[in-house]
């Protein structure tokens, strides 16, 4: 018996080894559910060994970049302020005829009692490694218990959604990514408003599935965030359709192109908080293009603000109800729009009050129209000289 | 020089000081973990953790030490990821108990032995991988055999880099 033991000694060991960590897999298997909270202890072994030698070498890599960049590497730096400054103005007009949009929803959302979520608060983490597989799609971030991350928070970019945080340790967590075969994302096509399931596939890609095959999808429509997981907050974008085919069991496969880059992700940010609350009408105010406009233009200083009675005087009738409120946004103008109007002389804008016939605004040319052109100004400088009082 | 040995010649048994018994492993785990961020196809085509396990097991020559750093490294893999933990030490555990096995008979010295010992234990290592991944824990698996050469092919040839590199820190036993 002996001799046998020792001439198949290594095979019984290995058979033994393999046989510990097939019951072992067999255990996880068996569970459902949180199984990550039974094998946390043991994986932050592993994770506290690696992840300190990442972020170093992330700093490192970010501190030799930034010096290069931000001291060394300034060439063609005006030109492209210029550009940007230019592009924020168009940006900035493009948001006035957003908001407009968005108000008029959310007019229309307080009728139905809509109840939103909205993102409060986030944290901002810089990615540091991955699996290392290509089985297991996920990456690393540098912020944990520590900053707040919990377990089943969203991950997003700029561009669009990266994940939702699976594991969390004190310092790291860890963020299952979207193109994951265990991941799963509500989302909603935006034009036809078709809901499906976003789900990874074998191969990295990402998938909407549940879509039945006799609806009409077409590529490069925007996929959205549905809000039905209770994850993601509605409306996020997640990426466009890059394919459509028949799927089985009456499903349409549908291949979507994820809109953040999930290969190359460096920081992403984290929705700590997010609040749900009914929307009101009122949250957002008047923000017209004339304002906007009116500040783009190099003659028009600043205007003081007007004393409605003062400004009564002038033939203007100001009533308390149609004072709207300043925009809350950051891109706001520096006047309200109703401070024009009463300067002007002319009567103010009234805003309906009732949402059903409400109608969004138009910018008028005469909105143009600064209060009071300064000394220096000749009327042919103001854009609309003929409506301000002289 | 003979690919395979006779009883009459002795076997290189090689040891390796603690530091790198420890530090190499988790340097691998640790590139391969990192450098697919820069990199997103590192960890589609390499398996760094699986060239350190051929290595260790072909140097001691020594089933059971090959077995149990086979199975070390591919646990501290499993980590890692989201997967169940199991699935690269089962794989990894085979691999380090044939390469060492294969390091008895063969010569496991020379570039060309090197390359087809390490082209083979990829392969064995993922055919493994896969059978466990589909039938035991039910994974959605699509197993390819060009991407599986083209990955063993890339993983062999910097394997032998690898090898010669980690030959420095082989000692006499």
């Amino acid at each position: 018996m002996e001799s046998v033991l020792g001439r198949y000694r290594n095979l019984i060991i290995l058979v033994g080894v393999l046989f510990l960590q097939v019951l072992g897999l067999a255990t996880q298997v068996k569970r459902t559910g949180n199984d990550e909270e039974h094998t946390r202890l043991i994986r932050i072994w592993v994770v506290g060994a690696v992840t300190p030698f990442e972020r170093g070498l992330v700093w490192m890599q970010n501190g030799t970049g930034n010096l290069w960049h931000n001291y060394f590497y300034l060439r063609g730096v005006r030109a492209e302020n210029r550009q940007l400054k230019l592009q924020i103005e168009q940006m900035r007009l493009e948001q006035v005829r957003l908001s407009e949009d968005a108000a008029q929803a959310r007019r229309l959302q307080t009728l139905l009692a809509f109840k939103e979520q909205f993102i409060s608060r986030t944290v901002a983490a810089q990615v540091i490694g991955s699996s290392g597989s290509d089985l297991s799609r996920i990456v690393y971030i540098d912020k944990g218990e520590n900053a707040g991350i919990r377990k089943d928070m969203a991950v997003i970019t700029s561009d669009g959604v990266v994940g939702k945080v699976l594991l969390v340790y004190p310092s790291v967590a860890q963020v299952l990514v979207i193109n994951d075969q265990s991941s799963g994302v509500g989302a909603l096509l935006e034009k036809t408003r078709l809901q499906g399931v976003l789900r990874g596939t074998a191969n990295g890609e990402v998938a909407l599935e549940r879509v039945m095959s006799d609806e009409q999808v077409a590529v490069g429509e925007p996929v959205l965030t549905s809000g039905g997981d209770q994850i993601f907050p509605k409306g996020l974008p997640v990426g466009t359709v890059n394919n459509v085919s028949a799927g089985k069991d009456l499903f349409l496969n549908i291949k979507v192109k994820p809109a953040a880059d999930l290969s190359k992700l460096e920081e992403v940010l984290v929705l700590t908080e997010k609040r749900e609350r009914e929307s009101s009408a009122e949250e957002t105010g008047h923000v017209r293009a004339a304002d906007i406009l009116a500040q783009r233009l190099p003659s028009v200083p600043d205007k003081p603000t007007v004393d409605p009675k003062a400004a009564g005087g002038a033939g203007t009738k100001p009533a308390a109800s149609d004072t709207p409120k300043p925009p809350a946004t950051a891109l706001s103008p520096k006047k309200p729009s109703i401070a024009l109007d009463e300067a002007t002389g002319s009567k103010p804008k009234t805003t309906n009050t009732n949402p059903l016939t409400t109608a969004p605004t138009t910018p008028k040319p005469k909105q143009f129209a600064p209060a009071t052109p300064p000394p220096s100004q000749t009327p042919a400088q103001s854009p609309d000289a003929g409506t301000a009082p002289q | 020089m003979p690919i395979t040995y006779t009883s009459g010649e002795q076997v290189e048994v090689y040891r390796f000081s603690f530091p790198v018994t420890i530090g190499v492993p988790l340097l691998a785990l640790f590139l391969q973990a990192f450098v697919p961020l820069r990199f997103p196809r590192f960890a589609v085509y390499f398996d760094l953790p699986l060239l350190v396990t051929i290595f260790f097991a072909m140097a001691r020559r020594n089933p059971v030490s090959g077995l149990v750093t086979g199975s070390v490294i591919g646990l501290a893999q499993d980590m890692l990821g989201h997967n169940p933990i199991g699935l690269y030490g089962i794989a990894k555990t085979v691999v380090g108990y044939g390469a060492s096995s294969l390091g008895v008979k063969l010569d496991v010295e020379n570039a060309g032995a090197r390359f087809l010992v390490t082209m083979g234990f990829y392969l064995v290592h993922a055919a493994v991988y896969f059978t466990v991944a589909r039938y035991m824990v039910n994974m959605t698996q699509s197993f390819s055999w060009v991407y599986g050469l083209l990955a063993g092919l890339a993983n062999s040839f910097v394997g032998v880099g690898l090898y010669f590199l980690l030959d420095k820190f082989k000692q006499r036993t």
